[in-house]
């Protein structure tokens, strides 16, 4: 199929049209605002519906009606916008609701930067909301996985009934690559007959609900959900390597920073340093196993954390995986600052030779 | 042997769990009635929201949907716009309506989503125990006003009815009660208009029943009555307030 060349947002949009979205319910807010543009334009025309919230409270909460009565919903936003969406997330985990949320992170904290970010990480995998709950969080590093990954979402998200983040940033957002609108695997999908989209003459009401006052009732969602989150752990943790066999550096990256990250490991090379790179696709479930197996190996000698954080925050997970049996070290900017090529080879050299 | 009065199958055989003397029961009665004899039940969905009436979602015998403290107007526009042909509503007290919900409502109305919003008004929260609403009257004692609501600290109390009704894509906004017949048979035939508007497909339409709280305003259920008569029909007037259709003719 011949490549096309898309913007990232607009990519966005595209491949949840193509998915199957019936409804988007989105707020301005840069570097997202081209998905609900291109959405208010051509979801119509697909049959689709599109409202331009008053919010993003509002945003989140329309998907949670529209999911509720069964329709495939989805919102956008980028990074203080996603804040503003916890409350309805931990609700749509709760009430175990289907929608796909994308987030184009922007630097913060506070209202931060419109340029490129990465430090909504703990937000986004650590269930931003209140309560114990998980979403899937799909870390696209490029505008072809990024319309790929809005496809499978919607999926995911019937798949298990929860809600799906794709988790992008503020370059592939804007940016435009060539990209094939190539098909995605199809899952098996459970029928949607909890959904309470009018009885219809069924014998019983459905009900999307999230309070449970008897503490037993309100534990036995917990334990429902926790048997789920597990399943989810068993099957779709992802992940991607490049030049591991024998890395004595290993960078770990996701997303922008990675692609970047690709090209610090073929100049490492030529200057004699094997360097790998270990790429989380998922960010929740995060392929904890996968990256402590390869850190493990004899042959690497030291972790080098790479984001666009200034504290770092999947440095907490690589520490996790990495169980203190080897060095690890951290490169990262905030503030719409990406981590360059010249930087990581500095740094990988530096975290080598430390750790000699 | 006739039978002259039977429970509206549009409600289930929940117990309801409000106090004596709360307006809730009979508020959810004439909107049950409503779906039934306007033959909408089957496909209805409702919305319910953060307060009393929390558990509304068992005694309503259609789908429905708990939304977040004062969202139940955004949910309820991803229901409607995705299913258009189906009767929905939200069912909010005052403080989930008026205030956290208040941006909520008021762009529900504006964009003039045809949905029907039922809005309980008593002038006090509820179910956290009796603190002060937007709609708390001045000189009105709640928990978090105990020498009575003061305009200096809190301003005056939002009429919600008269507010919507300066949009234009609210089509139908009136206020009732149910304190005696008369009143309960105007309120039904509010909600059922209400009702009626939407599935034509007119817009947006709000009905604000005043109801009484006996357990927060520490009176007893007669005496509720009697202060909600004294006291909130002088400053929340009943009657038709907008009539979109009425003003055309």
């Amino acid at each position: 199929m011949a490549k096309e060349l898309w913007k990232g947002n607009e990519a966005i949009a595209e491949a949840a049209i193509r998915a199957g979205c019936d409804c988007f319910f989105g707020y301005p807010i840069t570097p997202q605002s081209e998905v609900p543009e291109y959405m208010s334009s051509h979801l119509p025309k697909a049959g689709g519906v599109f409202v331009q919230s008053e919010s993003e409270v509002a945003a989140i909460n329309m998907v949670y009606g529209a999911a509720g009565a069964g329709m495939r919903a989805m919102t956008s936003s980028s990074s203080p916008g996603i804040s503003l969406k916890q409350e309805g997330i931990t609700y749509l985990a709760a009430a175990e609701l289907p929608c796909v949320i994308v987030n184009v992170m922007r630097g913060g904290p506070g209202l931060g930067t419109i340029q490129p970010g990465q430090g909504d990480y703990f937000q986004a995998t650590r269930g931003g909301g209140n309560g114990d709950y998980r979403t899937v969080v799909l870390a696209p590093s490029n505008v072809q996985e990024t319309a790929d990954f809005v496809q499978e979402a919607f999926d995911i998200a019937d798949q298990y009934r929860s809600p799906v983040v794709v988790l992008a940033d503020g370059l592939i957002g804007q940016m435009m690559e060539p990209i094939e609108w190539r098909p995605v695997p199809k899952r098996q999908l459970p029928a949607k007959d909890w959904a309470a989209c009018g009885k219809k003459g069924r014998d019983h009401t459905n009900v999307i609900n999230s309070l449970f006052l008897n503490p037993e009732e309100c534990d036995a969602l917990n334990q429902r959900l926790t048997v789920k989150y597990a399943e989810i752990e068993k099957n779709e943790v992802r992940w991607e390597t490049a030049l591991c066999q024998d890395a004595e550096v290993l960078i770990t990256a996701y997303g922008t920073p990675a692609r970047i990250a690709l090209t610090a490991l073929d100049l490492l090379r030529e200057q004699g340093i094997r360097a790998g790179l270990f790429r989380p696709v998922t960010l929740w479930p995060f392929p904890e196993k996968a990256l402590g197996e390869i850190a493990a190996e004899p042959h690497v000698k030291v972790i080098l954390d790479v984001e666009m954080s200034s504290t770092g925050q999947m440095l907490d997970d690589v520490r996790l995986a990495v169980e203190g049996r080897k060095p690890i070290r951290y490169l990262g900017h905030a503030g719409g600052i990406m981590p360059t090529v010249e930087e990581m080879i500095e740094a990988a050299k530096t975290a080598l030779k430390e750790a000699q | 042997m006739a039978v002259v009065y039977e429970k509206s199958r549009g409600l289930t055989d929940a117990e309801l769990h409000y106090c004596p003397g709360c307006h809730h029961g009979i508020i959810h009665k004439l909107i049950a009635e409503t779906l039934v004899e306007l033959d909408l039940l089957d496909g209805a969905i409702g919305v319910c929201p953060v307060g009393c009436s929390v558990f509304a979602f068992k005694y309503f015998n259609c789908d429905m949907l708990e939304a977040a403290h004062g969202r139940a107007p955004a949910v309820a526009t991803g229901i409607k716009r995705t299913h258009p042909d189906q009767a929905v509503f939200t069912y909010q007290g005052d403080g989930d309506l008026a205030s956290i919900g208040a941006a909520e409502i008021v762009h529900a109305a504006m964009r003039g989503e045809k949905f029907t919003t039922v809005f309980v008004n008593n002038a006090i929260y509820g179910m956290t125990g009796g603190q002060m609403a937007p709609t708390t009257l001045i000189g009105q004692r709640a928990t978090t006003c105990q020498e009575g609501r003061t305009v200096q600290q809190a301003g005056m109390p939002i009429r919600v009815a008269e507010m919507l009704s300066t949009l234009d894509g609210c089509v139908y906004a009136e206020r009732v009660c149910v304190t005696d017949i008369p009143n309960l048979n105007r309120a039904k035939k509010a909600i059922k208009t209400a009702f009626q508007k939407q599935m034509a497909g007119e817009g947006f339409t709000f009905v604000e029943v005043l109801s009484t709280c006996p357990t927060n305003w520490g009176l007893t259920p007669v005496k509720a009555v009697q202060w909600l008569r004294e006291n909130m029909i002088p400053y929340y007037p009943l009657g038709v307030i907008k009539d979109k259709g009425l003003e055309v003719r």
